[in-house]
């Protein structure tokens, strides 16, 4: 019983987000709004604003240093989130109490 | 996994190809100023050739050489000191944060050559921090696999 609701929310969420899939902009099209907002900045001026050959590493860690610094942040904590729970899990289980 | 992996044929073909994948890693991250790569990409093919290191070892084998504190310390360092402290030198030379054109002050090749070390320095710190917490999460889930059985 609990498993066809669970299928059922499944299958509603996909109809729901596959709705959503009509209203984006053709595939490659030039005016779509990721393309005419910042990026025309990206691709003219990497050269003379950053000196990195690569757009793709201006971006990253120039323009969004930010962003990569928290992101990088965020995989620390998933290791000190695992330094956690299991640490306390094995201390725990020496005290006796499961 | 308590005992050492006794196999002839898997020992040898990986004592041969980890120095290969750990040369090859630090190629992405070097030549990421102008090829897809850096820090995150090296991190996790390096970070496989130790988790390569460790499933033919077993965590019992290499107890010394990886202390599960030492990964860790690494890593808060690379997030910590690597970049956020390539940050703030910005700032103390009075530019905004990761702002790297304020690093000419230090290094005597102009802005071009201090933009190009101070994303390397922060990839560098990327790589660390993404090396030293997969192979942390390895080993903890592998030693808590040890105590459970």
């Amino acid at each position: 019983m609990k498993k066809k609701w669970g299928i059922l929310g499944a299958l509603f969420t996909f109809l729901a987000l596959g709705q959503a899939v009509k209203d984006f902009p053709a595939l490659g099209d030039p005016q779509q709004p990721a393309s005419i907002h910042v990026v025309p900045r990206y691709v003219e001026k990497t050269i003379e604003e950053t000196y990195v050959p690569n757009a793709i590493t201006s971006i990253i860690a120039d323009y969004r240093g930010y962003d990569t610094n928290y992101e990088t942040t965020v995989i620390f904590t998933a290791g000190l989130s695992v330094m956690m729970i299991l640490g306390g899990a094995l201390k725990w289980r020496k005290n006796g109490k499961t | 996994m308590e005992e050492k992996w006794e196999d002839l044929i898997i020992e040898t073909i990986s004592r041969i190809l980890i120095p290969f994948i750990q040369t090859y890693a630090l190629y992405v991250l070097a030549h990421g100023h102008s090829s897809p790569g850096g820090g995150f990409q090296g991190g996790c093919i390096y970070a496989a050739s130790l988790i390569l290191l460790f499933l033919l070892y077993g965590p019992r084998g290499l107890e010394g050489n990886f202390p599960i504190k030492f990964l860790f310390i690494l890593s808060a360092l690379g997030v910590g000191v690597s970049y956020a402290g390539i940050g703030a030198l910005c700032m103390l030379f009075g530019k905004n944060f990761l702002d790297y054109a304020a690093l000419n002050n230090l290094l005597p090749h102009g802005p071009v050559e201090a933009r190009y070390y101070g994303i390397a320095m922060v990839e560098t710190g990327v790589q660390f921090t993404v090396m030293c917490t997969m192979a942390l999460i390895f080993l903890k889930l592998l030693q808590e696999e040890r105590t459970s059985v």
